[in-house]
């Protein structure tokens, strides 16, 4: 495990939080929190991010976890779909009366 | 407002200051944390318990009012009430020292709280019933949140460990009064309103004692047992902490914002 040493603002591991605002629906980036473990980072989450019933699930995810594309990457990964008009799906006529949640 | 048959308006009165002052004054103590708690994330955590407490607190003092039948609302009994006024025990309006303190008494009184709230919900006067219901649920939370604490507090390094252990020791003599049943609560008890507060304390021992021995801590022989604020006898500390609660509200009588 490597710590960030140019910034040390805390002894413990930061958590990337998930919040679910209802059942069903996806669970959203809602920001991070420090916490000692699993559980901590849970009730850290509940009281900075659903304390005013925002949230009927909660996911914690140690920041470290996280694999993320790179900014170099942005060039590569992201750019070649903007040309390709193909893989957007939106040569098809869709009936008005269909609601889309 | 109707009062539950063969129960006295005073001694109604009475029980549900105690209620709600024990709430108010935890409530209190613990928003004094706010700014000061050891990190973010637990300055919001505490800051919410605070206002949960008050909440609950409102909502006891607001019944009390009705009950007294005097005009008096949550904020007079709340902020024109001197200490020797007030019903809370004394184990809330200690200072709130530090973080070890803080929550070594926090969790005790969410033991207490969420057994006697449990309790509570079976009262037959159906108002307080209500709002013990409500107040369940929150303290559910709070007793997590506080277990989960002394488990680190206990567990963590030799300094969390000692200084959680000093905070129990200290406090330990305040724990009976918890506990302790007088001619007022005895009535009410047996009218089926009250709970009988004593019937708490073997499941209380056994829950803290479980929490305690998990952490790493002791659970402190008992000491000469300190009483006297369900009655209104204070320590010196409450006086000086309801002057800086009530020092808006006298100053600027029926102001809001």
């Amino acid at each position: 495990m490597t710590h960030d040493t140019s910034s040390p603002d805390t002894q413990w591991p930061l958590w990337e939080v998930f919040v679910q605002p209802k059942s069903g629906a996806p669970h959203e980036h809602a920001g991070s929190v420090h916490a000692p473990d699993a559980e901590m980072a849970l009730q850290n989450a509940r009281d900075v991010y659903a304390r005013r019933g925002e949230a009927v699930s909660l996911w914690v995810v140690k920041a470290e976890q996280i694999v993320a594309s790179s900014p170099e990457d942005r060039g590569p990964f992201f750019d070649p779909a903007r040309d390709k008009v193909y893989r957007h799906p939106s040569f098809y006529r869709v009936d008005r009366s269909l609601k889309f949640e | 407002m109707k009062l539950p048959s063969g129960v006295s308006r005073a001694q109604l009165f009475e029980y549900l200051l105690r209620l709600g002052d024990e709430r108010l004054v935890l409530g209190h103590r613990l928003s004094e944390r706010c700014g000061h708690a050891p990190i973010l994330e637990e300055d919001l955590a505490l800051a919410n318990l605070a206002l949960d407490l008050l909440g609950q607190a409102e909502a006891l003092l607001e019944l009390a009012g009705q009950v007294e039948d005097a005009g008096r609302d949550a904020d007079a009994l709340a902020y024109f009430r001197d200490a020797i006024d007030f019903r809370n025990p004394l184990l809330v309006e200690l200072p709130r020292g530090d973080f070890g303190f803080t929550m070594a008494r926090q969790f005790l009184l969410d033991v207490y709280s969420h057994l006697h709230y449990t309790q509570l919900c079976e009262s037959r006067f159906q108002p307080l019933a209500d709002r013990a219901a409500k107040a369940l649920q929150e303290i559910r939370y709070h007793l997590r949140h506080s277990r989960q604490w002394m488990l680190r507090l206990g567990g963590g390094t030799d300094e969390s460990n000692a200084r959680a252990q000093r905070a129990l020791d200290e406090m330990w003599r305040f724990t009976d009064e918890l506990f302790a049943v007088d001619g007022v609560e005895a009535e009410l008890a047996g009218a089926g309103v009250a709970v009988n507060r004593s019937s708490l304390r073997p499941d209380w021992d056994s829950q803290v004692a479980e929490v305690l021995e998990e952490a790493g801590l002791r659970v402190p022989s008992d000491e000469h047992a300190v009483e006297g604020g369900l009655q209104g006898r204070h320590t010196e500390h409450l006086g000086h902490m309801l002057a800086e609660m009530q020092i808006l509200a006298r100053s600027h009588p029926g102001a809001s914002w």
